[in-house]
């Protein structure tokens, strides 16, 4: 046993509103340079949708993450498109590099022209220009081009997680009525085993082994650009104006200090959560290289249980600060992966086992519409709209479970997102995000009864306190319930950054000079 | 004449390695970060594959068929002893030789013609990729009007190089072939000349290491086992990434 700590993440994107705080608050602190205008190491996607880049997840094209090329257990996993013999025979010529135009050109306009143009007869316009060359263009896409369904039948329609659905599936998502969507923010997964390491053939990408946070030694980097393609996430960019590849350093200044990263901090919706787990590290091999079916629990059965008298000793024979042990006890990842099962990885079939998890969304699936109750109008007092019709959006719980079927989500996109194709997990997480629901409406409305309740979340596996718990963690939860990061050591956060030996003897105590030597 | 002739014979070749060895290590300390090659694939796209595919297979044949004759002179007089086998070296070198040329064009032609390549683009990536051109050409001039350039390389020039590398200069040789050939060996020096100034430099940083490298890196900060204990807390090696 190998013990390692990890910063892991869970986004829950039933929360998600979709407001790009979180791309705008990375873009301001990291990206805002020349090179870097196209990259949002977060970004926030509608799905169905075809994501950033132009359909980041279809690996036909990009030839991301890994590959088995066996059923057999004991195969082995290749990187699909970069590693050892694909990378440095393709070294002059990438042939699966993502290019600009399937992110998009990055622009800004021409504002001062709004200021100095001559006075004239028509309106002054700021002109559209290329952050490239600097000359006009005409825009053809832009960050969340897609966004909110935008432009459906180009991009929505072209979801590459729609492909095993039936096309009448696919129809009645995108029936006018019935359509839905929910927001995907991304960042980079942090992965246990990353592609975009394996890929570098100069060595300059490293996972740090305090955190588990994936770096790119800017020093090292010589442009070659095969993490790019091998990360199936594309969440490694390579600016075009230093030659350099380029990711999401999770504000690892930061969390050095304890502090959330800034899309974390900045989320609105409060979605997100930051913890440490504890993992094996010998078992991340045999957990990349499982059959797909058995991919998503082997590895999230690589976490630990941090309470376990065992693996305490263990990660403290291994160096794991008892901070970080103590982090780990109240992460909220590893609850909400490990002690609930509400959260899963996204696209597990890539293998890099990634650890940024996602809580799927519920979605409005549970109403319908029926005839409304004159009685129950008349409940509802003045300040509530009356509609002409005698239509009510119904939310009532009667056979609650059964609408997951008819839900405006296949589960099996959902599962194409989030379990490598497994409805099952899916709808275990449904149903007990669904139980929590109808024990809450116990508790607060009381419409349903405490036999219903308990019956309820005794099918999804639930106890009427760990629903509290979920409840509390998802609805009220204060800002060091949903981020615990254990600093860094003052001690040892300074030799992150810099070799300490040199600055021994160097100022106080010792000697200033190289030499204490007098005269020749 | 002959002063001009022993100045770029002697001097030039001896001035144009001392300044790429300088020049390559002051580079390095002075502005690693820069070395490498600014691909711009990024932006371009898939057009490119036309011009550095066959560019960079071709020259770094042609550059290894150089090194082999300059090192081992007598196996390439030996092999070139059979006619068939002559003309199948010779051939397959013009082959790549041939290949350079219509690589090197392709990427003239892109990066002169592309809008958004002008933006990554030095005088000095357009000067070396002339430069590479012409040289290329007196080269395929050679092969085409003095044959059979493999086996005098190797008989005659292969000595005067190495006479330059034991610091005993002997041009004699040298300054006895024709103009075209002369011209050659000068534009090849000046490679080496240029060598630490442009683009080129990436050579010296070719990933080989991969090979023999694990997948996965993961680098600790500190040693996560002493680090516990007081009497070895203190790291006395440096992280290997500063």
């Amino acid at each position: 046993m190998d013990i390692r700590s990890q910063i892991s993440m869970i986004f829950h994107l039933d929360k998600c509103i979709g407001c790009h705080t979180c791309s705008v608050a990375c873009k301001n602190i990291w990206t805002d340079r020349k090179g870097a205008e196209y990259q949002w190491w977060n970004n926030v996607e509608t799905k169905p949708g075809t994501g950033y880049p132009t359909k980041w997840e279809d690996q036909d094209i990009y030839k991301g993450g890994w590959e088995k090329k066996g059923n057999g257990s004991g195969d082995s996993i290749n990187l699909k498109g970069a590693g050892k013999t694909k990378g440095l025979g393709n070294i002059f010529h990438n042939p699966n590099l993502p290019v600009i135009d399937d992110y998009y050109e990055p622009f800004t306009y021409k504002y001062l022209d709004l200021i100095e143009a001559k006075a004239g007869d028509d309106q002054p316009t700021a002109r559209p220009v290329s952050l490239i060359t600097g000359d006009p263009i005409d825009i053809k896409s832009g960050p969340n081009w897609d966004d909110d369904l935008s432009g459906s039948p180009d991009y929505a329609r072209k979801d590459p997680n729609l492909e095993n659905l039936s096309p009448a599936e696919q129809e009645a998502m995108f029936q006018l009525e019935k359509m839905a969507f929910f927001y995907l923010p991304r960042i980079c997964n942090h992965c246990l085993n990353p592609a975009c390491v394996a890929s570098c053939p100069s060595g300059a990408l490293y996972k740090r082994g305090e955190d588990g946070i994936v770096l790119v030694n800017q020093e090292v980097c010589r442009g070659w650009r095969m993490c790019v393609t091998a990360c199936p996430y594309k969440k490694t960019y390579y600016n075009w104006h230093t030659g350099k590849s380029e990711k999401c350093i999770l504000c690892f200044p930061r969390i050095e200090a304890g502090l959330a990263p800034a899309c974390m901090h900045s989320c609105v919706g409060r979605i997100r959560y930051l913890g440490v787990v504890l993992y094996d590290a010998d078992k991340i091999e045999q957990a990349a290289a499982s059959d797909e079916k058995d991919l998503v629990q082997n590895h999230m059965d690589i976490m630990l249980d941090p309470n376990d008298p065992d693996v305490i000793e263990a990660a403290k024979a291994n160096g794991i600060a008892d901070s970080t042990i103590r982090s780990a006890q109240a992460s909220p990842t590893y609850k909400f992966v490990k002690e609930w099962g509400l959260a899963l990885p996204l696209h597990s079939e890539f293998r890099t086992l990634p650890m940024l998890f996602y809580v799927p969304p519920l979605l409005p699936v549970m109403a319908s519409l029926g005839k409304s109750d004159p009685e129950q109008l008349d409940k509802m007092g003045p300040v509530v709209k009356k509609w002409d019709d005698d239509w009510l959006y119904d939310t009532s719980t009667d056979d609650i479970f059964g609408t997951l079927d008819q839900a405006r989500f296949p589960i099996e996109y959902m599962a194409n997102l989030f379990s490598a194709g497994d409805t099952a997990m899916i709808r275990a997480r449904l149903e007990k995000l669904m139980a929590v629901r109808i024990y809450r409406r116990h508790v607060t409305v009381g419409d349903v009864s405490e036999e219903k309740s308990n019956e309820v979340l005794k099918q999804a596996g639930l106890t009427a306190q760990m629903a509290e718990d979920i409840y509390y963690l998802t609805s009220l939860a204060k800002f060091d319930d949903r981020f615990v990061i254990p600093a860094a050591h003052r001690e040892q956060a300074i030799e992150m950054m810099e070799f300490t030996g040199d600055k021994k003897g160097s100022a106080g105590f010792g000697f200033k000079e190289g030499s204490a030597q007098r005269g020749l | 004449m002959d002063a001009l002739k022993y100045f770029f014979f002697v001097a030039f070749p001896y001035a144009a390695i001392i300044t790429f060895l300088v020049g390559t290590i002051y580079r390095y300390r002075q502005t690693g970060f820069k070395v490498s090659s600014l691909s711009a694939q990024f932006l371009e796209g898939n057009q490119g594959f036309w011009g550095t595919v066959p560019f960079h297979w071709g020259i770094l044949m042609i550059f290894l068929g150089h090194l082999v004759a300059f090192l081992f002179p007598k196996l390439v007089l030996a092999w070139n002893a059979d006619p068939t086998r002559l003309v199948i070296h010779e051939g397959l070198s013009f082959t790549f030789a041939a290949a350079v040329v219509v690589g090197l064009c392709m990427l003239i032609l892109r990066r002169l013609a592309n809008a958004r390549l002008q933006v990554v683009t030095t005088k000095m990536d357009l000067f070396i990729e002339f430069f590479l051109l012409a040289q290329v050409l007196l080269g395929c001039w050679i092969a085409l009007g003095y044959r059979w350039g493999s086996s005098w390389f190797a008989a005659d020039l292969s000595p005067y190089l190495w006479s330059l590398l034991k610091l005993n200069p002997q041009p004699d040789a040298v300054m006895a072939m024709p103009l075209v050939i002369q011209a050659h060996i000068v534009f090849a020096f000046s490679i080496f000349l240029v060598f630490p100034f442009t683009r080129l430099v990436h050579l010296l940083v070719a990933p080989l290491h991969y090979i023999l490298r694990p997948y996965q890196v993961v680098i600790w900060y500190w040693d996560r086992k002493r680090i516990r204990q007081a009497s070895t807390a203190w790291s006395d090696a440096r992280p290997r990434n500063n």
